[in-house]
C-alpha cells in the first residue's frame, strides 16, 4: 500500500490487513519530502519503531541536486531507533535490488522468517551502519 | 594587506564557471614566463590541429600568467595565479590594445584544509575560475592538466549550499541601494519546464535574517533552515505552491550570483574575500 502522508484515512480502517512494515521515502532534492515524512511520523504508534519503521533515502546518485543535509538524516536515524537505507531510485538496476531488499525485510517483519525478529533484524542493520 | 583594487576588480562583475583543481605537481610561482611561453606554443599547435579556432578570425594568441598575491586568506594560502589569453587581430594598428579572450584563475582562499598535509612538490589551488570560450578553456585545461598531472572538474552547486549562500550574503551590509534578492526554483517532473523566480526586497530579507541569526559572525544550519523555510511559507501562504518539493537552481544578491550548474558572478569588491573562501571549502569538498 502506498500513500502519500500519514494518517491513512479512517474510513479504510476496517478492511485494511495488518501492517507488518513502515518505509518512509524521502527524496534528498526535495525539502518537502523530509517534511511530510517528519509530519507523518507522529502518526505512528510506538510499537511500530521495534524494527517495523525503515527510512528510505532516494536520489543519492545525484549529490549535486541535493537539497537536504545528511546530518538531518542522521538525526532522524538516531531519534526514531530505525535504520536507514540510502538508493537511487531512478535508475532501473537500483530500483530492482531495493525492492528485493525491501520484500525480504517484509518477510522478517511478518515473521515469515525463522531465528530473525523484526527487532533483532533492526538492530543488526543499525550496527552494521554505524561502522 | 592592501594589493591593487584594479587588479582583483577583473574578477568582479563577469560570469565564472567553476571548477575543482587537484593539486599541482612542481608549479614553481618562479617560471610563469616560461609556462606562458609553453602553453602559447601549445595552442598554437592545438589550433593547427583544427581545434581552439574561432571560425573566420585570423589572431595571434598572446598568453600571460601572472600572480594575484591580494587573493588569499590565510599565511598558508598559495597566491592565486592568472592566466590570460589576449588576441590582436592581424589586421589591426600596433598600437591597438589587445583583446582579452578567456581569462582563468586559480585561487585558493583559506584552504588550509587541503594544503596541511600535502607534500612539498605539490601547490594546492584547488578553485579554478574560468571567463570566456568552452574551446579555450579545454586547451588550456588539457595543457595544465599534462603538464602538472592534475584533475579539472565542474564544480556544481546543490540547492542546500545554494541555500548556505543566501542565508550568508543576505546579511551582509551594501552601502549604495542593493538589487532585490532572487531566488530561481525550477519544477521537476513536468511536460515542459517551469522556473519559478521569487524576488524579495533586499531590505526586508535582510530584516528576516536579523530576527533570526542569533550570533552576528555565526550562521548554524537551523538558523539557514528556518530562514528558508519562512521564504517558502510565505510564497505558499500566497500562491499555494511548495517551493520546498522543487529544485533551486539559482540565487542572486547584492554581494553575488550563483547558479547551480557552477556559475557565480561576484559584485562586491568588499565581500570578494568571502566569496572565494566559500568557494574554496566547496571546490575542496570535490576533491577530497
Amino acid at each position: 500500500h502506498i500513500a502519500t502522508s500519514l494518517p491513512l484515512p479512517s474510513e479504510r480502517d476496517h478492511l485494511r490487513p495488518r501492517i507488518d512494515l513502515i518505509v518512509f521515502v524521502i527524496d534528498i532534492k526535495s525539502k518537502c519530502s523530509l517534511k511530510n515524512v517528519e509530519d507523518s511520523l507522529a502518526y505512528v504508534d510506538a510499537n511500530f519503531f521495534l524494527g517495523k519503521v525503515y527510512f528510505l533515502v532516494t536520489g543519492v546518485g545525484r549529490v549535486n541536486c541535493c537539497s537536504i543535509e545528511i546530518n538531518a538524516i542522521s538525526k532522524l536515524r538516531e531519534t526514531y531507533c530505525s535504520p536507514v537505507l540510502f538508493c537511487e531510485l531512478e535508475l532501473e538496476g537500483v530500483r530492482v535490488a531495493t525492492a528485493q531488499r525491501l520484500l525480504r525485510i517484509l518477510q522478517i517483519c511478518a515473521g515469515l522468517v525463522p531465528g530473525f525478529s523484526a527487532l533483532s533484524f533492526s538492530l543488526l542493520m543499525r550496527n552494521s551502519a554505524d561502522d | 594587506e592592501s594589493g591593487d583594487p584594479q587588479r582583483t576588480a577583473l574578477l568582479l562583475r563577469k560570469a565564472w564557471t567553476l571548477y575543482s583543481v587537484t593539486p599541482l605537481y612542481r608549479f614553481c610561482r618562479g617560471r610563469l614566463r616560461d609556462y606562458a611561453r609553453l602553453l602559447s606554443a601549445f595552442i598554437a599547435a592545438e589550433r593547427q590541429k583544427g581545434l581552439a579556432v574561432e571560425v573566420g578570425v585570423e589572431l595571434d594568441i598572446k598568453v600571460a600568467l601572472s600572480i594575484l598575491p591580494e587573493l588569499q586568506g590565510s599565511e598558508q594560502d598559495q597566491p592565486a595565479v592568472l592566466v590570460q589569453l589576449s588576441s590582436r587581430s592581424r589586421a589591426s594598428s600596433k598600437n591597438s590594445e589587445d583583446k582579452i579572450l578567456w581569462s582563468g584563475c586559480f585561487c585558493c582562499v583559506y584552504g588550509d584544509d587541503l594544503s596541511e598535509n600535502m607534500p612539498e612538490d605539490f601547490t594546492c589551488l584547488p578553485l579554478f575560475l574560468a571567463n570566456g570560450a568552452e574551446s579555450y578553456m579545454s586547451v588550456v585545461g588539457n595543457w595544465f592538466q599534462k603538464t602538472f598531472d592534475c584533475i579539472f572538474r565542474r564544480l556544481a552547486i546543490s540547492p542546500f549550499n545554494l541555500s548556505w549562500m543566501v542565508a550568508m550574503w543576505v546579511g551582509c551590509k551594501v552601502d549604495k541601494a542593493a538589487s532585490a534578492m532572487e531566488l530561481v526554483f525550477s519544477v521537476p517532473r513536468l511536460p515542459q519546464p517551469l522556473d519559478i523566480s521569487y524576488a524579495i526586497h533586499p531590505e526586508d530579507a535582510r530584516a528576516l535574517w536579523d530576527t533570526i541569526q542569533k550570533t552576528p559572525g555565526e550562521i548554524t544550519q537551523e538558523e539557514v533552515d528556518v530562514f528558508m523555510d519562512c521564504l517558502y511559507s510565505h510564497f505558499h501562504r500566497h500562491f499555494k505552491i511548495r517551493l520546498s518539493a522543487t529544485k533551486l537552481v539559482k540565487i542572486s544578491t547584492a554581494i553575488a550570483s550563483a547558479h547551480c550548474d557552477g556559475i557565480v558572478k561576484m559584485l562586491h569588491s568588499q565581500y570578494l574575500s568571502g566569496v572565494l573562501m566559500l568557494l574554496t571549502e566547496l571546490a575542496i569538498s570535490q576533491i577530497q
